[in-house]
């Protein structure tokens, strides 16, 4: 029996009523189209640094939806995602520069490393509820650059010097450049991964996850086996992040143990928060924010006068807060609740 | 979805910027150099875990100002593009493209960090920009015949322990030598440096090599075991709370070995006064710049020149940040070879002329050190001296030695 009882905070709520005389599906297929276009012209207008920077965001969303669907949706706080990607990112370098295993195969096993890693880790959590999962994640996050520091392991990861990756070029003579070819690796990737949460989330085992973080006596009840589906949801978004880091590897030639700081852990669930918790779309703006927003906040110090260099993190602050105040349901909370203002505003005019 | 025909528009588009590239590639001056602006770009950690080094990156934007002000460079304009990396390799990566493809520097200078400069550096050796005086100890950036466009600018960590190696010798051959080392570049270059500079034939003389991970809280058990080994010399390659642990904890033993520390940790501040004063006495390091805390150097022109950029240029707080000397020097240095230059400021005469620094003296540099540049030689700093610890202050002795 599946638990069809519980309510789901999906945007498949969204109200059918006509905005501008066109209907909601119709908004909703209008932007898909810009959304494709958008993304596949890219890097035809756009310059190698540029790519490299969107290769980035998209690297990040598939991070960001790994730690969706396990705080988003399934309500499991983690500070620690950097770690998985770092150990994504680790894998890659180490098979790509120590084995010559071609870049691309590096990628499933990343992702499996991660996923066992993931779901081991998610066992013992299953005991920490709240906020001491959020210490237990946090302490992998900061253990996570020692231990790949540690001299044991200097042959292969480089130590504290790192490892670096030469630049892939296209396959099967492709005329685009290495950053054109990088992007529309990230945007292949990206897209599968995308497609897959869409489907986990709608589905059954989707209802299940939710279900658990809405309720898990009530989940519990109807059948749905919590400890499984908890560290089953740890390993998959360890997986996500993982896959996302080896990609992270692969797009910047370079992994060491500075790559992965306490800071990116905790940027990914800015990320999330950002984008709006328990949406797979929402990430897309996450993963901008926190690609380019630092690069503002610097450009913005600058204003300041040339002494002001101390600024970036304070604006970046500034710019979170003022960002959760306007938005308090992320981006995609604000674009849920779009419409309907919209159509508000609307019928007001009408009436009025 | 794409036509055909815009993809091919598309394509026609980008290879014509391919070869206008091409084209400026070949002209006189590197990209960013008008007949009024020299533009150049680095990254420094602003945010972050190192961000005490930013003054380093305020420093030198501070310094051009001070020689825009004075009508620049053959009436160019330096105009440095400082951007924040928060001490992460692969920001440092994104940062630098954006500055050699957006911004369109001319070449980068002074990035700081080991991790993040050998990330760019293959980026920047296959366009062939070059990556001036960054700002690391490591050794690996004197590489000249594999890395002809990337070169360091401070005495690298092998040369100082080069150095200490090379006085043991000199001064007590008899030495029974415990090292204690960072377990990571810093700590293993100066491992190699010091058995380089004790020679095959002495390198018995090397005991035992204890290591510690930056995670630990304490190196007692390090400085206990390197006194159980017989040792009478001890070489302490440590960063600053580790070094001030290792003397403090000799003394505290009742051992007196002859120490030498890495200038890495030769802040009075940061690690005499928390190790001991009294129990600091004697401890000899290798200095190559004046200490701005040093009274001996208040008359100092040299010192007096400082001050007075720093007065005008900086606050006040930075007098005394070794940083801020950091970047005094660094940029200094820029400015010479700028103007070496000439009228040629293609990025190949640049790096020909980063390599060709003749006996150039700077303010802040110990009196008579020199910085030399060749073709084969990337080190620019190589002179040092050795100091040893008063309970009050440094105080240099002997000559100034080459490593």
């Amino acid at each position: 029996m599946t638990p069809m009882t519980i309510v789901s905070r999906e945007p498949a709520a969204l109200p059918a009523k006509p905005i501008l005389g066109l209907d909601a599906r119709l908004w909703r297929r209008a932007a898909w189209a810009l959304l494709a276009i958008t993304a596949l012209g890219l890097p035809f207008v756009a310059s190698g640094y540029h790519l490299f920077q969107f290769s980035q965001v998209l690297i990040y969303a598939i991070a960001l939806i790994g730690l969706n669907l396990l705080t988003g949706y399934n309500g499991q706080i983690s500070l620690g995602h950097g770690a998985f990607f770092a150990i994504g990112g680790y894998t890659t370098a180490i098979l790509v520069t120590k084995l010559g295993v071609p870049y691309w195969a590096t990628l499933p096993v990343a992702g499996a490393i991660c996923f066992v890693a993931g779901f081991l880790f998610g066992l013992p959590a299953l005991r920490l509820g709240g906020l001491y999962l959020a210490l237990a994640t946090f302490a992998l996050a900061v253990a996570t650059p020692q231990l790949l520091n540690y001299k044991g392991f200097d042959a292969w990861t480089g130590g504290s010097q790192g490892l670096l990756l030469s630049k892939p070029y296209a396959p099967f003579a492709l005329p685009l450049s290495p950053d054109q070819w990088l992007y529309f690796f990230c945007l292949a990737c990206a897209a599968l991964f995308f497609w897959a949460a869409a489907n986990l989330v709608r589905g059954r085992i989707g209802r299940a996850i939710v279900a658990i973080r809405d309720h898990p006596i009530a989940a519990e009840t109807m059948g749905v086996n919590i400890s499984f589906y908890k560290a089953m949801c740890f390993g998959v978004s360890a997986l996500y992040a993982g896959v996302a880091g080896a990609l992270a590897a692969i797009v910047v030639g370079f992994v060491s143990p500075d790559s992965f700081g306490l800071f990116l852990s905790l940027s990914f669930l800015v990320g999330i928060v950002v984008g709006g918790l328990a949406s797979i779309w929402g990430v897309l703006f996450g993963a901008l924010f926190i690609e380019f927003i630092p690069n503002y906040a610097d450009q913005l110090s600058d204003l300041f006068g040339e002494s002001a260099k101390a600024l970036p993190g304070a604006i970046y602050g500034v710019l979170l807060i003022g960002l959760m105040y306007v938005m308090p349901g992320g981006v995609a909370g604000a674009l849920r609740s779009a419409p309907r203002l919209f159509s508000r505003l609307f019928s007001r005019a009408k009436h009025g | 979805m794409i036509s055909r025909r815009t993809f091919l528009r598309a394509s026609a588009v980008s290879a014509a910027a391919l070869a206008s590239g091409t084209r400026a590639a070949l002209a006189d001056n590197a990209p960013g150099i008008t007949d009024t602006e020299i533009k150049i770009g680095q990254t420094m950690p602003y945010s972050g875990p190192a961000s005490a080094y930013g003054v380093i990156g305020k420093a030198d934007v501070a310094y051009f100002k001070m020689i825009n002000e004075a009508g620049g460079i053959n009436g160019r304009k330096i105009n440095l593009i400082s951007l924040d990396d928060g001490y992460s390799p692969p920001k440092a990566v994104e940062q630098i493209r954006r500055l050699v493809e957006q911004d369109q520097v001319a070449f980068i200078f002074n990035s700081l960090g080991t991790p993040s400069n050998y990330a760019i550096r293959p980026y920047l050796t296959e366009n062939k920009v070059p990556q001036l005086f960054v700002a690391t100890g490591a050794a690996m950036w004197s590489d000249p015949k594999n890395f002809p466009w990337t070169i360091g600018w401070q005495p690298n960590y092998q040369t100082e322990a080069h150095i200490f190696g090379k006085n043991i010798i000199a001064t007590t051959p008899n030495a029974k030598i415990g090292v204690l080392y960072q377990n990571d570049a810093f700590g293993k270059d100066y491992l190699i440096g010091v058995k380089d500079g004790l020679g095959a034939d002495h390198a018995g003389m090397v005991v035992k090599e204890a290591s510690y991970e930056v995670s630990e809280p304490t190196v007692d058990s390090q400085i206990v075991s390197l006194q159980d080994s017989g040792a009478d010399t001890l070489l302490i390659a440590a960063t600053p709370k580790f070094a001030a642990q290792a003397i403090r904890k000799t003394f505290d033993i009742g051992w007196t070995p002859v120490r030498y520390m890495t200038d890495v940790s030769q802040s009075i501040a940061a690690v005499m006064k928390p190790a001991g004063l009294e129990k600091s006495k004697g401890v000899i390091t290798a200095v190559y710049g004046k200490d701005p805390s040093d009274a001996r150097w208040r008359d100092d022109a040299g010192f007096k020149e400082y001050a007075a950029f720093i007065a005008k240029y900086m606050t006040p707080a930075d007098l005394i940040d070794s940083n801020a000397v950091y970047g005094f020097g660094t940029a200094a240095t820029m400015v010479q070879v700028l103007r070496q230059c000439g009228a040629d400021l293609s990025r190949e005469n640049i790096m020909r002329q980063a390599a060709n620094i003749k006996d150039l003296e700077l303010p802040m540099l110990l009196p008579g050190a020199k910085i030399n540049t060749s073709p084969d030689n990337f080190s620019p700093i190589r002179q040092m001296q050795l100091a040893t610890f008063n309970g009050e202050s440094w105080s240099a002795f002997g000559d100034l030695l080459q490593g």
